[in-house]
């Protein structure tokens, strides 16, 4: 076996590791922070599969705001763990022997010679070859309109985060400019009439 | 060696996990979520793989723009769920009827 195989096994390990973890943790912020750890490493794997900018890219983007957003939610969230968990042991056994099955059916078309995905060796690349310049190339050129219709997507999903959890402006210290437009003298100062009386 | 079936097998292996996920978290809104953020990476493990053994970047832009989704996906997600919580003081999935469906 060598050194890019053993490595590849080790981080497979880990990350059938976490993702079982993320499925069966009591605590979601242990399923979470198993999420970020398995996250963390496919990003090795797609840097043992030398794509570096989409290894790098869910490093930054993914570990970095998508998962960090998911732990502040989970940590804002009082939830009861033991409500939530109800269910979790009836249903385990349908479940893992679902799971199991489809997993070795997944595993003998893949695995299998008939295919020929077996033999087939994940080709390298020259020393000096470019992945992000690759990539950047055909994102400024065939890709141009998908590019700008995902920052719109991003767009819309930043409008839509805002407009579903704004609770209004703050109630203290603000001032409504159209209630003070409106306003008349008499809703200022009010004239009151009282007859003079004598100091003793 | 290391060949294609390597990497798809890790894959398929991922995304029976988070079906199992699915499968065992029917109550808990959070980690339904998680377990489509798993699914989504099981199935960008394949593009990658893909990508690579064919010679053929396309595969991986296809991955950047399943990030991309992913992430507005799981904003909008997350927003529902705070305001979820906001009003029923719970995420508890069989609570939320209101819509009688």
């Amino acid at each position: 076996m060598d050194f890019k195989t053993t490595v590849f096994f080790f981080l497979s390990a880990i990350l059938i590791f976490a993702g079982l973890r993320v499925i069966t943790a009591r605590n979601p912020v242990h399923a979470v922070l198993h999420l970020i750890l398995a996250f963390f490493t496919s990003a090795g794997l797609w840097l043992l599969l030398q794509a570096e900018f989409l290894a790098m890219v869910l490093v930054m983007v993914y570990i970095g705001a998508v998962m960090v957003l998911f732990l502040f939610v989970v940590m804002m969230l009082d939830i009861n763990l033991d409500q939530l968990r109800q269910g979790f042991w009836k249903y385990l056994p349908l479940g893992a022997v679902i799971g199991i099955l489809i997993a070795i059916e997944m595993g003998m078309v893949l695995g299998s010679r008939y295919f020929q995905v077996l033999d087939s060796e994940v080709p390298g690349v020259a020393a000096n070859a470019s992945n992000t310049r690759e990539l950047g190339a055909l994102l400024s050129t065939d890709y141009v309109y998908p590019f700008e219709l995902a920052a719109v997507v991003l767009l819309v999903a930043i409008v839509a985060a805002v407009a579903l959890t704004f609770r209004g402006p703050k109630k203290t210290r603000y001032t409504d400019p159209a209630a003070q437009i409106r306003v008349k003298a008499a809703d200022r100062v009010r004239v009151v009439k009282m007859p003079v009386e004598k100091q003793d | 060696m290391l060949s294609l079936s390597h990497f798809l097998i890790l894959g398929a292996i991922l995304f029976a996990i988070s079906i199992v996920g699915i499968f065992l978290n029917r109550k808990n809104l959070i980690v339904l979520l998680m377990a489509i953020e798993l699914m989504l990476l099981s199935v960008n493990m394949n593009f990658v793989a893909f990508s690579r053994y064919m010679q053929d970047p396309n595969g991986q832009l296809f991955v950047f723009f399943i990030l991309a989704v992913a992430a507005a996906e799981a904003a909008v997600g997350l927003a529902i769920l705070v305001l979820l919580f906001r009003n029923l003081k719970t995420i508890h999935v069989d609570d939320l009827d209101s819509l009688k469906g």
